[in-house]
């Protein structure tokens, strides 16, 4: 868990102290690539993972509930704040 | 959104290749995953150490501006919470896990992936595909129902990349700024709950 925080605030440091620099506007391709290469690991797993395979239909349902939930709560929250505060 | 589909094409190159059972065991080694994430997650912090957005909406719209990711976290859990009432066999931290991706899906997967497993991570990358989708198609809706702040709040963190146009056209030019800022700060939160989460 610690690691995600470091490498985290390691990049922050890194991008405010080279924000000037032309290289960092490569930084969103270089992240594009790494999450294409991520999601086919991902793939790989799950594909290899029978309990994964075998209840694709209930883990799609779980899924969509899961959204709707949040995305429903996100809206009335913002909602109300709309008209409270602009 | 054209990028999404490339990014659900590999995904689904990747289940295939597995499913056809010739993937040497050395891809399957979790250590190269984890290297690139570490690396992914590096990349995502120079992203928002090198983004100059984030106090542009501060400065035109105040401290107010705030309340707009904090309401998107705040539904987002609360929503969660209750229809993980109606999902049996998902604890309320698996499940708040997922929804705290606020639509990162590549991120949030793969970090529920490496903590939790693949069964968990592919409900994160469903779920968090469906609430950009969401975003895409029913913009104009949530904007009827619930103001002009309903689709920056349901995008979650994509409304500083691929739900801006939708935003942009939907809710008008005066809420870029808000989009990009609330995106900035949704971005950065994602890994913090969703490890919090992961940890109870």
């Amino acid at each position: 868990m610690i690691y995600i925080l470091l490498c985290l605030a390691a990049g922050i440091a890194v991008g405010y102290l080279a924000r000037k620099r032309t290289a960092v506007k490569y930084t969103g391709s270089l992240l594009s690539v790494t999450i294409m290469l991520l999601l086919f690991f991902l793939g790989l797993s799950v594909g290899s993972n029978e309990q994964v395979v075998q209840n694709f239909t209930a883990i799609g349902l779980d899924a969509f509930l899961i959204t709707v939930g949040g995305t429903l709560g996100s809206l009335f929250c913002a909602k109300w704040v709309h008209k409270k505060f602009f | 959104m054209k990028q999404s589909f490339v990014y659900l094409l590999l995904f689904v190159i990747g289940v295939t290749v597995a499913l056809s059972g010739i993937v040497p065991e050395v891809l399957l080694n979790k250590n190269i995953a984890t290297w690139v994430l570490y690396t992914l997650l590096f990349l995502v912090g120079i992203q928002i150490g090198a983004g100059k957005n984030l106090f542009t909406a501060l400065k035109r719209f105040g401290w107010k501006v705030l309340m707009i990711p904090l309401a998107t976290t705040v539904g987002t859990f609360a929503g969660v919470a209750l229809l993980s009432l109606i999902i049996p066999g998902r604890s309320l931290t698996d499940c708040l896990s997922v929804g705290a991706g606020f639509a990162y899906y590549s991120l949030s997967s793969i970090l529920i992936t490496e903590f939790r497993g693949a069964e968990l991570g592919t409900v994160a990358l469903l779920a968090n595909i469906m609430r950009e989708f969401s975003v895409l198609i029913l913009a104009p809706w949530m904007v009827k129902h619930f103001g002009k702040l309903g689709p920056i709040s349901a995008g979650g963190a994509t409304t500083m990349d691929t739900t801006l146009p939708v935003i942009t056209k939907y809710a008008g030019p005066e809420f870029v700024v808000i989009a990009l800022f609330h995106g900035m700060i949704i971005d950065f939160t994602v890994p913090l709950w969703v490890s919090l989460f992961l940890s109870l």
